[in-house]
C-alpha cells in the first residue's frame, strides 16, 4: 500500500492544534493547515502553482475567449475561436432539443411542467415530516398527472406517442418509475431471502445473484431484443416500457441487498415480541420489522438511488432518447459537431445538480442519525 | 362449561396456563397448519415462477420457429466475418465466432485487470490525500471525489473519447518524454517485445518467486520454533535475479526496447494503446478511483485514534505505525466494499460498446445482429460475466479470509 502521497501527514490527529500557536487567527490557520511542516509547505506550493495555472487556462477558455451568442444555424464565430475558447452558443441553440428531445415544439411546456412536478415530488419526499400515508396518494396523483401531460389525448391535449418523448423527462421517468416499482420488489425479495422456506429463499437468491452478476447493458440488450421473442404473437410493447421493465428488475435486485442489510440489523427480540403478540407474518413485517429495517438503511438507499439515476443513461446504447442521448444526437448536426465538449459539460452539470443534491441529502440524514434523531 | 370439563382432566395445568387453551387435537392441527401454510406458499410461488418461465419458453420456441431462427450453439463454429481492430491475439475475420468471443473476453479482461490495478493505486492515493492535514490537498481530493461520483460514467466515457478524437494528428502528437506520443491515434509507449525465449526467462523468474515464497514460509515456521531470525534476501537475489540473468545471458536472449517512431502519417514500433481503449481505461480508472478513495478514507477513519496514540506512546515511527498497525486493521474494513468496486469496474467495462471498443458485449452484439440467436448469445455473455465476477469474488474472499482477525 505504498503511495506517492507523503504519509507523514496522514493522521488528522497529528495536526498541530490551532491555539497552540499565537498571533493572528488567519496566520495561525494558514500555519496549521497549509504550512505545518516542510513537506506540507512543498505540497501546498506545488498544488497552488498547478491550481493557478489550471484556473487561468480554464477562465481563458471558458469565459475570456468563449463565444456566447451566435445567429441561429451559424457557427462561424465558434469555429474561428476553436481551440482558444469555448462555444457556449451551442447550448441556447440546442437547449430545447437536449431537454425535451423530439417532443412537438409548441407542446414542450408539457414535458417542462412534468419535470417541475417530478422535482416538487422529490422535494416533498425528502421532508421527514411528510413521511405519512398521504404521501403515497400524492405520488399516485402526481404520476397520473405526469402521464396525462406526456401522453395527452384528453382535455384538448394532443396525443404524443412515447417515441417522441425525450430528454430530461425521460431520464426522470426511467429513474422514478424504476425506483417506485423496484423498491417494493426489492423489499419482497429481501424478505424472501431471509425466509425460512427453502424454495422461496433459493428463488430469491438466484434472482439477486443472476441480476447482480451481469452488467445492466446486457439486461437492456435483453429487454430490447429478447422480450419480443418471449411474448406471444401480436403482443408487443414499447421500447421505453421494455427498458423500464429491465431497470425495475435491475433496481429490485440491488435494493433487495440494501434492504436485507437493514433486516439483519433488526434484533431477534423484535421478531420474538411480534410473534408473542400473535401478529401474522405480513402484519409483523409491515408494523414492526420493516419500519426499523428501512430506517437503518436510508443513507445507503439514497446512494443506490444516485447510482440508478446515473445508470439510466445506459439506455443510450439501445437508442432510447434520454438526456444523454439527446445531447449526443444534438451534436450530430454538422454545424455544431465540433463543439461536443461544451454540450457534454452542460449535460454533466444537470446530472451533477441532481446527484449532488441527493448525496448532500444522504449525508444530512447520516448526520441526523448520528445525532440520535 | 367446557373450561370446567377441561380442568377436570388436567387439574395440574389450570393454575399456570391460559384457561382458553384448546384441546390437544386442535393444537396439533394448528401446528401442522404453520408447516402446511409454509408448504402451500412455497408450492404457490415456485408454481407461479415455473408457470411464467414455461409460458415465456413456449412463446420463445414458437417465435423462433416462425422466424426461422436456428437454435443451439452450432453457430459458434462458423466463420464470424466481423473485423476486430484492437486485439492482442492474432485475429482475422475468417476466424470462428467462438474465437471472436475469446478475443472479446481478452479485450474485456485487458481493460478490467489493468483498470483495477490503476484504480486501486489512484484511489488509495486520493483517499489518503483526503485525510491529509494539508487543507488544500484534502479539499482538492474531496472535489475530485464529489465531481466524478456525481456524473454518469457513460457521459464521462463519451467526454474522454471526444477529447481523444480532438487531439492533434500523429504528425503534431504531444511528446512529453522520449518514446511517448499522445495523438488522435491513441497513446504510443516504448516496450520490449516478448517472444518465446523471453517468456522462458520470465517463467524461470516466476518459478523462482514461488520457491522463494515457500522458502519464506518454511523459514518463518522454523523461526516460530527456535526464535532465530533468518535472512531471505540472499535467496531472493539468487532465485529471482541471478538465475534468470545467467540463463538469459547464456542463451543470448535479446532484450531490445522497441520505440514508437513517426513514419509518414502513423507510428511504427512500440506499444500502441488505441484511442478507444485509452479513453475507456481513463474513464473507468478515474470514476472507480473516486469510489475507492471514499472506501479507503472511511476504512482508515474507522481505526480508532487510540491505536495511533498507543503506537505513538511506544515511540514507533509514523510509517511503521501506518504499515504495521493501522493499514492491517483498516484493510479488514476496506476489502469487502473494495471487492464490489472491482466487480463494478469489470461490469462497467461493458460500456465500451458505446465508443466502439470491441469487448465481449460488443462482439456479442455484432454476433446477435448477424445470427439473430439472441438467447444463446446473451446466455454466453452472462456466463462470461458470472465467471469473471465469481473469480474476482473468490480471490478477494480468499484474501479477506487471510487478513481477517483471528479470534481465539
Amino acid at each position: 500500500m505504498s503511495t506517492a502521497v507523503d504519509t507523514s501527514e496522514l493522521p488528522r490527529a497529528e495536526r498541530p492544534r490551532p491555539g497552540l500557536v499565537g498571533g493572528n487567527p488567519l496566520l495561525r490557520w494558514l500555519r496549521g493547515n497549509l504550512f505545518s511542516s516542510i513537506p506540507s509547505t512543498l505540497v501546498t506550493l506545488i498544488l497552488l502553482a498547478l491550481l493557478i495555472k489550471l484556473a487561468f487556462s480554464l477562465v481563458q477558455w471558458g469565459i475570456w475567449n468563449a463565444v456566447w451568442t451566435e445567429p441561429s444555424g451559424n457557427s462561424s464565430a465558434c469555429r474561428a475561436a476553436r481551440g482558444l475558447g469555448a462555444c457556449w452558443a451551442v447550448i441556447p441553440e440546442k437547449l430545447r432539443f437536449i431537454l425535451f428531445g423530439t417532443f412537438p415544439y409548441d407542446e414542450q411546456w408539457r414535458p417542462a411542467l412534468a419535470t417541475l412536478i417530478f422535482i416538487a415530488l422529490y422535494y416533498l419526499s425528502t421532508r421527514p415530516r411528510w413521511w405519512r400515508r398521504e404521501l403515497l396518494a400524492v405520488w399516485a396523483v402526481a404520476l397520473i398527472l405526469i402521464g396525462l401531460l406526456m401522453w395527452g389525448g384528453v382535455f384538448g391535449l394532443s396525443y404524443v406517442p412515447e417515441e417522441r418523448w425525450g430528454g430530461l423527462p425521460v431520464t426522470l421517468i426511467l429513474a422514478t418509475f424504476g425506483l417506485a416499482f423496484g423498491f417494493p420488489l426489492g423489499v419482497l425479495v429481501a424478505l424472501g431471502r431471509r425466509s425460512t422456506l427453502p424454495a422461496i429463499r433459493s428463488l430469491c437468491v438466484l434472482y439477486v445473484e443472476l441480476i447482480r452478476g451481469v452488467p445492466l447493458i446486457s439486461l437492456l440488450f435483453m429487454a430490447s431484443v429478447m422480450f419480443p421473442l418471449f411474448l406471444p404473437d401480436g403482443v408487443n410493447f414499447d421500447k421505453l416500457l421494455r427498458a423500464q421493465v429491465a431497470i425495475v428488475l435491475f433496481a429490485g435486485a440491488y435494493l433487495a441487498e440494501v434492504v436485507r442489510g437493514g433486516l439483519q440489523a433488526v434484533p431477534r427480540g423484535q421478531h420474538e415480541a411480534a410473534d408473542a403478540l400473535g401478529l401474522s407474518y405480513w402484519r409483523k413485517q409491515r408494523l414492526i420489522i420493516l419500519p426499523q429495517a428501512i430506517r437503518h438503511v436510508i443513507p445507503p438507499l439514497v446512494n443506490t438511488f444516485i447510482a440508478f439515476f446515473k445508470d439510466t443513461s445506459l439506455v443510450l446504447i439501445i437508442g432510447i432518447f434520454d438526456l444523454l442521448t439527446t445531447a449526443k444526437t444534438a451534436i450530430i448536426d454538422p454545424v455544431w459537431q465540433p463543439f461536443s465538449v461544451e454540450v457534454y459539460l452542460f449535460v454533466a452539470a444537470i446530472y451533477f445538480v441532481f446527484c449532488f443534491a441527493m448525496s448532500r441529502y444522504s449525508r444530512h440524514l447520516e448526520g441526523a442519525k448520528s445525532n440520535g434523531n | 362449561m367446557r373450561f370446567a370439563k377441561w380442568t377436570f382432566f388436567h387439574p395440574e395445568d389450570s393454575a399456570v396456563s391460559t384457561p382458553k387453551r384448546p384441546p390437544m387435537s386442535r393444537l396439533q392441527l394448528s401446528l401442522g397448519n404453520v408447516q402446511l401454510k409454509g408448504l402451500l406458499w412455497q408450492v404457490l410461488v415456485v408454481g407461479v415462477a415455473l408457470a411464467i418461465v414455461g409460458w415465456l419458453w413456449s412463446n420463445a420456441v414458437h417465435n423462433l420457429s416462425v422466424r426461422r431462427i436456428a437454435t443451439g450453439f452450432a453457430f459458434l463454429g462458423r466463420e464470424a466475418g466481423m473485423p476486430i481492430v484492437d486485439a492482442w491475439l492474432p485475429y482475422t475475420p475468417r476466424d470462428s465466432y467462438l474465437y471472436a468471443f475469446i478475443i472479446g473476453v481478452t479485450n474485456t479482461l485487458r481493460v478490467a485487470v489493468i483498470g483495477i490495478v490503476l484504480a486501486t493505486v489512484l484511489g488509495t492515493m486520493i483517499g489518503i490525500a483526503r485525510l491529509s492535514a494539508n487543507w488544500l490537498l484534502s479539499r482538492l481530493a474531496a472535489v475530485y471525489v464529489e465531481t466524478l461520483r456525481d456524473i454518469p460514467l457513460l457521459l464521462q466515457l463519451l467526454f474522454w473519447y471526444v477529447l481523444m478524437q480532438s487531439l492533434p494528428p500523429a504528425r503534431g502528437a504531444f511528446h512529453p518524454i522520449d518514446g511517448v506520443f499522445l495523438s488522435n491515434r491513441g497513446l504510443m509507449l516504448p516496450f520490449i517485445p516478448i517472444g518465446p525465449s523471453q517468456w522462458l526467462v520470465l517463467g524461470v523468474a516466476a518459478v523462482g518467486l514461488v520457491i522463494l515464497y515457500l522458502l519464506r514460509r518454511w523459514q518463518i515456521a522454523r523461526q516460530m520454533r527456535d526464535g532465530r531470525e533468518r535472512r531471505t534476501w540472499p535467496y531472493a537475489v539468487l532465485l529471482v535475479v541471478v538465475l534468470p540473468a545467467v540463463l538469459s545471458w547464456g542463451l543470448g536472449v535479446p532484450w531490445t526496447i522497441s520505440r514508437p517512431e513517426l513514419r509518414g502519417f502513423n507510428f511504427v514500433g512500440g506499444l500502441a494503446l488505441a484511442p478507444e481503449y485509452f479513453a475507456l481505461l481513463i474513464a473507468l480508472v478515474t470514476y472507480t478511483s473516486a469510489f475507492i478513495a471514499e472506501i479507503v478514507r472511511s476504512g482508515i477513519q474507522a481505526i480508532s485514534r487510540g491505536q495511533w496514540d498507543a503506537a505513538n506512546a511506544l515511540g514507533l515511527r509514523r510509517g511503521f505505525v501506518l504499515k504495521h498497525i493501522v493499514l492491517p486493521q483498516a484493510l479488514r474494513v476496506i476489502i469487502p466494499p473494495l471487492t464490489s468496486q472491482f466487480l463494478n469496474l469489470t461490469k462497467n467495462s461493458s460500456l465500451a460498446v458505446a465508443i466502439g471498443y470491441q469487448d465481449i458485449v460488443s462482439v456479442a452484439n455484432t454476433t446477435l445482429n448477424q445470427t439473430g440467436q439472441a438467447i444463446e448469445v446473451i446466455a454466453l455473455v452472462m456466463l462470461v460475466f458470472l465467471t469473471i465476477s465469481l473469480g474476482i469474488s473468490l480471490l478477494m474472499n480468499w484474501y479477506n479470509a487471510r487478513i481477517a482477525l483471528t479470534e481465539r
